[in-house]
């Protein structure tokens, strides 16, 4: 008893719901794990959705893939017709019958045979169901579209009361089966099926907007179980039915902190950390001719230089295209193309719808596995969809590209400022980076400057620089800022030079000024010096009446002495005075 | 010996509606071929994998082989005209 109660404890812990995968590539994502193990689902739709396609892909896909033999009964197509039609899919019927994982039972009604004469039940049906289901083992069974019983036998009465035991016999059988119904005009289904049906219910439509059809899908319910509620794209291609996985529920993604280079070693610098984050998104918008294919192309040649897988994804040019502008600034792309390490996906943005797009890009993705993805440019598939539509897609594309650390860059045309600010504000909020380059009109030309507007995570510069390109690539110089203001181009050539010459002739003047000064010094040193012998001259003209008047005054007295001396007769006087001279 | 009728009545088990449909056949063959029909009944519940080939979906369900066209009553046959119109002996 008591282990009972803990096996059934465990399994309740375990899941609520088992369930069957689909093995279609995004419908296990919505639905969380596939179809209702064991019970029956049913996929509605108009005519043309994919039903059919759709239930055998479940067949097929579950006998490849994981091994659970299928029934498909058909009330539509002959078991060959079916064959004939999905060859192109790559499923291979006739193999999967002979191997006895599949068994195609072609239930034909028609009315103009048939008489009804009382009492009856669909027992055949089921023996045929039961005997096919018994004869492979199978797992999963698909009644294509069994609302042709209706068409076939008339008394609704007995054929309603037989579908109900049908869907409860074969729940009880504990095959997972799909039931196909088409659309009625205010049902799901025109017979009301989904009233037997009740597990899980799948719509698929096929819509057309502004001339571009989507299909779309979407689970409206599954009982005991959580599921994706939105409308989801999907594709039909060569390889089957691909469900567009979509945002996933969570904003949890693992971040990386590595970085990966921009292919512009300025603004590498400019961006603050070495270039991008590994797994971000960039957005490289401006006007017509920018170069922000250039700036894309640059960045993957980077890429691709770093042995890094990168997948272009062009809407505007055809890929040599590409190759050829890009060869004339110096970017081989076509090498890398040599190598396996880059590929092209061009298509014309109103090949299908936005979703469409998706779908592709994604299963490129997939396919390819790249580290580094180039959309360029985004803003063509605005003629697609609205702008909310191309966010709502880039979101889901984003979301998807970071879960697989896959950089990618968008690049967006901006027409005027009008749209510039729809296009940018639908996107730019989604994205990691935002680069813009912006026309500079100056002195009659146009320069192109390059604004790192954000870079999440990042100390990014402010500062505006004038993007180059050049024969050997792109380049980023600063701009000049004067009193004139920002100065690109020629007119900032022309500062430089203006600059130059000024400095030149500053030097010029500066040193004429000093040989002036030199001169001058040398002309007063000069009249210092003529001063001086000036003085000099002047004062030995009054040295000299000085020392003539001493030699008078001194001659003088001595005369005078002499003549006293004489007058008293002292010859000696004379004399003697004479040798005291 | 050739007969004009090849009728097949498919049945699954003796359930209440075979047994009736079984007997209502046996009394209009008697009523209107006497002779001229071979009766071959089909229980799937035995030989399911049979089911494919004629078609059958209802049971019980009458398959008229023989004469042409191929012709299916299903029901228990309770309505005699529409199981004589079902077997082109009344015209339609």
């Amino acid at each position: 008893m008591s282990k009972k109660i803990a096996h059934l404890k465990k399994s309740a812990d375990q899941t609520e719901l088992q369930k069957t995968p689909t093995g279609i590539p995004g419908l296990d994502e919505v639905t969380l794990g596939g179809l209702p193990t064991g019970r029956p689902t049913l996929i509605c739709g108009g005519p043309g959705c994919g039903k059919t396609l759709f239930a055998l892909e479940f067949i097929v896909r579950g006998a490849e893939q994981y091994n659970e033999p299928g029934v498909f009964i058909a009330f539509e197509e002959k078991p060959d017709e079916l064959s004939a039609n999905v060859t192109s899919l790559g499923f291979d019927l006739e193999q999967l019958q002979k191997q006895k994982k599949l068994k195609i039972d072609y239930v034909h009604v028609d009315k103009t045979e048939i008489e009804e004469t009382g009492e009856y039940d669909l027992e055949g049906l089921f023996i045929r169901l039961g005997y096919a289901i018994d004869s492979i083992g199978a797992k999963r069974v698909v009644l294509d579209t069994i609302e042709n019983l209706f068409s076939g036998l008339t008394n609704e009465g007995i054929l309603r009361a037989e579908l109900r035991r049908l869907f409860s016999w074969l729940k009880e059988k504990g095959v997972t089966a799909i039931i196909t119904g088409e659309t009625g005009e205010k049902t799901l289904t025109r017979q009301g099926l989904e009233e037997y049906v009740s597990d899980c219910v799948i719509l698929l439509d096929h819509r057309i907007i502004n001339q571009i059809s989507t299909r779309r899908l979407r689970v409206i319910k599954y009982r005991g179980t959580m599921h994706g509620t939105n409308e989801y794209p999907f594709l039909i291609d060569e390889e089957g039915i691909s469900v567009l996985p979509v945002t996933s529920l969570k904003l949890n993604k693992q971040v990386s902190t590595g970085i990966v280079s921009s292919g512009i070693k300025p603004l590498d610098s400019m961006l603050g950390k070495g270039g991008f984050y590994k797994g971000s998104s960039v957005l490289v918008s401006g006007t017509a001719g920018t170069g922000k294919t250039s700036f894309a192309a640059s960045f993957i040649d980077k890429a691709c230089e770093r042995k890094e897988r990168s997948l272009y994804f062009a809407f505007e040019e055809s890929p040599n295209q590409i190759i050829r502008n890009m060869r004339s600034i110096g970017i081989d792309l076509q090498k890398h193309i040599d190598k396996g390490l880059l590929e092209f996906y061009a298509s014309r943005p109103t090949l299908y719808g936005l979703e469409m797009h998706l779908v592709s890009i994604h299963k490129a993705i997939r396919k390819f596995k790249p580290q580094v993805v180039v959309l360029d440019p985004i803003t063509n598939l605005i003629t697609v969809g609205s702008v909310s539509d191309v966010k709502s897609m880039l979101v889901r594309l984003i979301d998807f590209l970071q879960s697989e650390q896959i950089t990618v860059m968008f690049t967006a045309l901006s027409l005027n400022t009008i749209v510039s600010d729809q296009t940018d504000e639908g996107v730019s909020s989604l994205v990691d980076a935002w680069l813009l380059i912006k026309d500079i009109e100056l002195n009659g030309e146009r320069n192109r400057g390059l604004y790192v507007i954000k870079s999440r995570g990042m100390q990014h510069s402010n500062q505006i620089r004038e993007f180059i390109i050049t024969d050997n690539g792109l380049d980023l110089v600063d701009v000049y800022l004067g009193p004139e203001g920002v100065l690109v181009g020629s007119a900032r050539e022309a500062q430089k030079l203006l600059e130059q010459t000024g400095q030149a002739l500053h030097t010029h003047a500066i040193s004429r000024k000093d040989r002036e000064l030199t001169r001058k010094r040398r002309l007063l040193e000069a009249r210092i010096e003529s001063l001086k012998t000036e003085f000099e001259s002047t004062e030995e003209e009054l040295n000299k009446v000085y020392i003539e008047e001493d030699i008078k005054r001194g001659i003088a007295q001595e005369t005078r002495q002499f003549m006293t001396e004489f007058r008293e007769g002292k010859k000696e006087a004379i004399k003697g005075n004479k040798s005291n001279k | 010996m050739e007969q004009k009728y090849e009728l097949r009545l498919y049945v699954a088990g003796k359930t209440q509606k075979s047994v009736t449909a079984l007997s209502n056949l046996k009394k209009y063959c008697e009523e209107h071929m006497k002779g001229e029909y071979h009766i071959e009944v089909i229980d799937l519940l035995v030989h399911p994998q049979l089911a494919e080939g004629d078609q059958i979906l209802a049971i019980p369900t009458l398959v008229k082989k023989v004469p042409e066209p191929v012709r299916k009553i299903i029901g228990d046959l309770s309505n005699q005209e529409k199981v004589l119109v079902g077997l082109d002996i009344r015209p339609r």
